[in-house]
């Protein structure tokens, strides 16, 4: 007696609708007994996760705080992945981003600039970040060098740039020798949705972003387009659709929305440039990306769950000393289970029984 | 002389835990398979190798319980992509993801505690000739080890029958299934070997690079390893060569930034990820006649009975 997998004769959409279901069921059963053997109460444990930070304003402002990048990033990536295009750099997109928008808000400092400064730090983000993701793209294309391992090399490099301008020529003077840029300016801040709160402009333009991409893939020939290369290559070269341009494109709007992402971040809730900006909110996103389906309307509500275990772990550690690492660990079960139950769509197990008979028509 | 003996010590050193995944990584690609959790797999081998060194004083028994650590984490991938047909690439990001994760929570306990690095071989009188002396004959036993395994591992790919059907898993997985040969079951072996000297590799870090555990101390190697595979053309020959300039170019950006170059650091430390970029480019530049790598790489296998 065997256990096999057997391809459905057309994809299930029972399963397609329950698996991120499954998947973070199957994630909380798997969580609970490691709780217990960190020697923690998994229920205690749980309620902190994912009940806790539901129940009071701040909170529940700072998960729409910390779903706002992985939102924007994880539709960028989503385009990239429907193309099979696997952008793994978004991480650094974001950092260089960051990096571009904060160097108008250093140059500008303490001088009279008017509004125009924080419109200028968004659109110059999103530029340094769609070219920041080009580079992997155009070596891809032009010539054929595997776009995994070039965008995340990449990563390491922005890292590095940021570290580099912060301890040298952009650190504050009267910063105790801390490595980071001064506080930005007011005009080169992200303003607050409610006086005295955490929720940021930032979280519109992510609804907007979200909004966007599901007019783009739902109802335009480049989101068609998109869709067919990525799930069947051959019909699509049959179709006359340029799958290198797709890569180019869809590498450049990523690119541009983790730049987005990482300014806002940065002229938001951070408030200046330093080290350490991002707990690895470009990598998260690829979680965020999957566990939505590489669907807009998915990934904000994956957005939002993500940004709760950050938020849940966060809480955990200072209430019962859960090491923050928990919460990576979650983060890696919860994408293994949703690739698995994702499997469920387009195969099924079945038990196979060898005998003479059926190894006979093998093959 | 001193220097350019210790500069190839350093190089030597820098090269091995690079060789050592890389080894591993292109036995599983051979057979078909893309095991993108390299990182993942080497950082959970690096805090069990060190808890193990550290628990019991052996570094025997850390790097043992490093391989067993790598391969483990490369049976959750197997059951993944050759178990339920998930798309490689995604899972051996989770892969990445969740080994981050452990090796976090496993060396915990660990930060900031030392032990006693590997010793390194010492034979009267040999280790003691001038330059070379200390090269071959006085390195720790993961820097033989390394050798002995690529070597290895060259023999069973180009030399027996096995490590044909495993290139034949690699190139056609049709046609080896249809001659019976177990593809998923090959391939799951494949995928542990990788997962062994991913783990081995991870274990060499606090065991021998830097006697003690930092997180996150593998620093992308995972990820260089697997470049260094593209950029050996799965072939175990071309992959020492590959190793070795590479921790040549790890050694010389330290050498350059103790020198007092006047370039930031920051530049130099970024040397090693902007060379495999610009490798990679290279490489893929020149072999635009036809892809070397193996023809079923990274593609889906459902066994139709």
């Amino acid at each position: 007696m065997q256990l096999v997998l057997e391809k459905r004769a057309e994809r299930s959409n029972t399963i397609a609708l329950v698996s991120p279901l499954i998947a973070i069921g199957l994630t909380i059963v798997t969580m609970t007994i490691l709780f217990a053997i960190l020697g923690k109460n998994p229920l205690l444990a749980l309620h902190a996760y994912f009940i806790a930070p539901l129940t009071d304003g701040y909170s529940l402002q700072e998960i729409a705080v910390k779903a706002t990048p992985l939102v924007m990033i994880a539709i960028g990536l989503s385009l990239c992945y429907l193309a099979n295009a696997w952008n793994i750099g978004a991480e650094g997109q974001f950092l260089i981003g960051a990096v571009a928008g904060s160097w108008i808000a250093v140059k500008t400092q303490g001088t009279d600039a008017g509004a125009w400064v924080l419109p200028a730090m968004l659109v110059l983000a999103a530029a340094a970040g769609a070219l920041y993701a080009l580079i992997p793209a155009i070596c891809k294309v032009k010539f054929g060098a595997s776009e995994i391992l070039t965008s995340l090399m990449l990563v390491y490099v922005a890292d590095l740039f940021l570290d580099y301008l912060v301890r040298g020529p952009w650190r504050d003077p009267h910063g105790f020798n801390f490595p980071t840029t001064a506080e930005f300016d007011p005009v080169a801040t992200v303003p607050l949705l409610i006086e005295g709160g955490r929720l940021h402009l930032g979280s519109i333009i992510a609804l907007l972003v979200v909004a966007a991409a599901a007019i783009l893939l739902g109802r335009t020939i480049k989101g068609f387009e998109i869709r067919v290369v990525g799930a069947a290559p051959r019909a699509a070269r049959f179709g006359g659709f340029n799958a290198n341009q797709l890569i180019i494109l869809t590498f450049a709007v990523s690119g541009a929305l983790a730049g987005l992402a990482g300014i806002i971040e940065v002229a938001g809730p951070v408030g200046h440039l330093q080290p350490g900006i991002s707990p690895g909110y470009g990598f998260t996103a690829i979680i965020v990306a999957f566990l939505g389906r590489l669907n807009p309307l998915g990934i904000l509500i994956a957005g939002l769950f993500l940004a709760l275990t950050f938020i849940g772990g966060e809480q955990a550690q200072i209430a019962m000393k859960i090491p923050l690492d928990v919460t990576k660990v979650f983060q890696g079960i919860l994408l293994f289970y949703v690739l698995a139950c994702d499997s469920l769509i387009l195969y099924r197990f079945k038990l196979v029984f060898p005998s003479r008979q059926v190894t006979r028509g093998a093959g | 002389m001193e220097l350019v003996e210790a500069i190839i010590l350093a190089v030597l050193a820098a090269s091995t835990p690079l060789l050592i995944a890389a080894t591993g990584e292109l036995v599983t690609e051979r057979s078909g398979v893309l095991n993108l959790g390299v990182e993942g797999m080497m950082i959970v081998g690096a805090a069990c190798g060190f808890a193990g060194a550290w628990l019991t004083g052996s570094i025997l028994v850390g790097a043992l319980l490093g391989i067993v650590a790598g391969t483990l984490m490369s049976l959750v991938f197997a059951l993944m992509a050759l178990g339920l047909a998930v798309n490689q690439v995604a899972t051996g990001l989770a892969l990445t993801i969740l080994g981050i994760g452990l090796s976090g929570l496993i060396g915990a306990g660990f930060v900031g505690e030392r032990i006693t690095p590997a010793v390194h071989l010492h034979i009267p009188g040999l280790t003691d000739i001038p330059v070379i002396g200390r090269v071959l004959f006085g390195e720790d036993g993961f820097v033989y080890f390394s050798v002995a395994l690529i070597v290895g591992v060259w023999w069973f790919l180009y030399r027996t029958r096995a490590g044909l059907i495993l290139r034949a898993c690699g190139d056609n997985h049709v046609s080896a299934h249809a001659l019976g040969y177990p593809v998923l079951r090959i391939r799951t072996f494949a995928v542990m070997f990788g997962g062994a000297c991913a783990g081995l590799a991870g274990a060499y870090l606090p065991l021998a690079y830097t006697p003690f555990f930092i997180p996150g101390m593998t620093a992308g190697r995972g990820w260089i390893a697997l470049a260094l595979v593209v950029f050996s053309s799965w072939r175990p020959g071309r992959l020492v060569v590959g190793a070795y300039l590479f921790g040549a170019v790890t050694i010389l950006q330290l050498h350059a930034q103790g020198w007092g170059v006047g370039i930031p650091s920051q530049f130099m430390s970024a040397l090693p990820y902007l060379a495999t970029v610009i490798v990679l480019v290279l490489l893929s530049r020149a072999r635009t006649g036809g892809s070397t790598a193996p023809a079923a790489l990274g593609t889906v296998f459902v066994p139709d009975r």
